[in-house]
């Protein structure tokens, strides 16, 4: 391939697929740090999982996709809510049985549409590269939107998670908190998965922080640190995409985690 | 039965003669809390004042742990109510917390979480309680000594009329354990907030208590320290023994440690 780095920088559609996973992985760092303190991980997975029920559910009613897959992730939210509470079955048997029916129905939905548009494997890994300038502004819209949110309640947020008694005593309302923190993840896997796909869009959020982590000594650090990564992971992955013809969003989870492994090993290797 | 009732029932009078009646902080009247069948508490009468000490003793599952969380406000009761005087602040004080190990926080951003204020009056609150040096470690590091004096600076630096300490030793070594309550003492005397303890070292609390609750699901009886190990109620629940461990606590120190293990005269 002999398409210099500035002619590629220069592309249109190599542009969109840069600012769209860098404005994602930037919220990614925080929303995925407060995934990864309080153990939410599975949670996040389901939601993506239900994300193709709402892209399916949005092919069946006309309407747009984006909308419906934010819909139902937030809808998915409220029913685990829900279930959470009225059930007797544990909170992780709760979420496996509701990813992978949410993700069945989808599939067979999908399938049943008999829509010709329709492709699978763009949504369970990812098109970064087919984005266009629509997909991009929403990108942009809901990144924003969950950034400012995460910045105006981010004391309240934390200090819920260190210790919600003592933040509710402190006058905080944790319920709203928690609700919202649901709110957050849920508008963030809608917008995240034309980028890299139900199946992967935990490990963006959770990759990162985790390599953060390895280093960081604030949660402030932690979470810049893992925003800093998720945006070189994008970059890094986004460039091995192009120079070697591999899938988009694997190739950017698969830096982020190499990113993971080298801050795991690099101390290691330095202190014998 | 919306007036705050006096302070007769059970705060009693003023410790020293002479002294002007302490300032109702709280008060909670006829309260009672049931989870399905069992009743968890059975209307329970408490006042607390400003400057005085009360100590909540009582059996595992006597249901001390729901009534101060009533009392804060945090969990509901089912009968009774409960006034706070008009703008209080309470500084709580959890039971033994464990840290999310995946969550980086040092000491001083751990304070800084529950307040709004300056740097500068964190350190002052880790300098109160002795742990000064602690400011940039990792709280996931702490000791449990370390820990508990790392949450009573955080309750302390909201400036609380009433600090509300659930068991505030726990965790901490015996010899440790005097110290802190001390501490606790002496900064409450200090700042003259109102202190309610739920506490199962009862040699310990006893000096420094104005009043003890015996709590199992009601109030089995209360009074001055010396009062209610000699109580047929108290005596029922805890024991001869648990008296007689009381009487271990008058006698006098003529040194104290300091956090690190030094000794030093009492009253430094």
């Amino acid at each position: 391939m002999n398409i210099s780095l500035t002619d590629l920088l220069g592309a249109e559609f190599f542009l969109y697929a840069i600012l769209a996973g860098s404005a994602l992985a930037l919220v990614a760092g925080p929303l995925g740090s407060f995934i990864v303190w309080r153990r939410m991980s599975y949670f996040g997975d389901t939601l993506a999982h239900s994300a193709l029920l709402g892209v399916a559910l949005g092919l069946l009613s006309g309407s747009n996709s984006q909308l419906s897959i934010i819909l139902s992730c937030l809808a998915l939210a409220w029913v685990l809510e829900i279930l959470d509470r009225r059930s007797n079955l544990s909170t992780d048997t709760v979420l496996g049985i509701l990813a992978h029916s949410t993700l069945a129905f989808g599939v067979v939905l999908l399938a049943l549409s008999d829509s010709p548009a329709v492709n699978l494997e763009a949504y369970l890994f990812g098109a970064l590269l087919t984005i266009n300038s629509t997909d991009l502004l929403w990108v942009l819209g809901i990144v924003l939107l969950v950034a400012v949110l995460l910045l105006t309640y981010w004391n309240a947020l934390l200090a819920t998670t260190v210790h919600s008694e003592l933040a509710q005593i402190e006058g905080i309302n944790v319920n709203r908190m928690k609700l919202l923190l649901v709110v957050l993840i849920a508008l963030t896997v809608a917008v995240a998965m034309k980028i890299v796909g139900v199946l992967l869009i935990t490990s963006l959020l959770i990759i990162p922080p985790a390599a953060a982590r390895q280093v960081a000594t604030e949660p402030e650090q932690m979470a810049a640190l893992a925003s800093a990564l998720g945006v070189t992971a994008v970059f890094a992955g986004l460039l091995g995409s192009f120079y070697f013809d591999v899938p988009a969003g694997p190739a950017i989870v698969v830096a982020a985690t190499l990113i993971y492994l080298s801050l795991i090993i690099a101390p290691a290797l330095l202190r014998r | 039965m919306a007036q705050l009732r006096p302070s007769t029932t059970l705060g009693g009078p003023p410790t020293t003669s002479g002294e002007a009646p302490q300032e109702l902080l709280l008060s909670a009247h006829g309260v009672g809390k049931s989870y399905g069948e069992r009743q968890v508490l059975k209307d329970i009468d408490l006042n607390l004042q400003a400057g005085r000490i009360v100590t909540l003793i009582g059996p595992n599952g006597a249901g001390k742990t729901t009534l101060v969380r009533i009392l804060l406000g945090i969990a509901q009761a089912d009968a009774g109510q409960v006034q706070q005087r008009a703008g209080l602040r309470i500084g709580y004080m959890p039971q033994r917390i464990s840290l999310e190990s995946t969550l980086p926080l040092t000491v001083l951003r751990f304070l800084r979480l529950g307040f709004a204020g300056s740097r500068k009056q964190a350190l002052q609150a880790l300098e109160t309680v002795g742990i000064a040096a602690l400011e940039s470690q990792q709280v996931a590091a702490t000791s449990g000594g370390e820990l508990q004096r790392v949450l009573l600076a955080r309750a302390l630096l909201r400036e609380p009329h009433l600090l509300v300490l659930d068991e505030p030793a726990q965790g901490v070594d015996v010899a440790g354990q005097a110290e802190l309550y001390q501490l606790i003492t002496d900064v409450c005397a200090e700042r003259g907030c109102g202190v309610l303890m739920i506490s199962h070292d009862l040699h310990l609390v006893m000096s420094s208590t104005d009043e003890v609750v015996c709590l199992n699901h009601h109030v089995c009886c209360h009074g001055k320290p010396e009062q209610v190990s000699n109580d047929p109620a108290f005596l029922d629940l805890f024991g001869a023994k648990a008296s007689g461990s009381l009487a271990i606590y008058t006698h006098r120190h003529n040194h104290e440690h300091t956090i690190a293990g030094e000794v030093k005269p009492v009253g430094e």
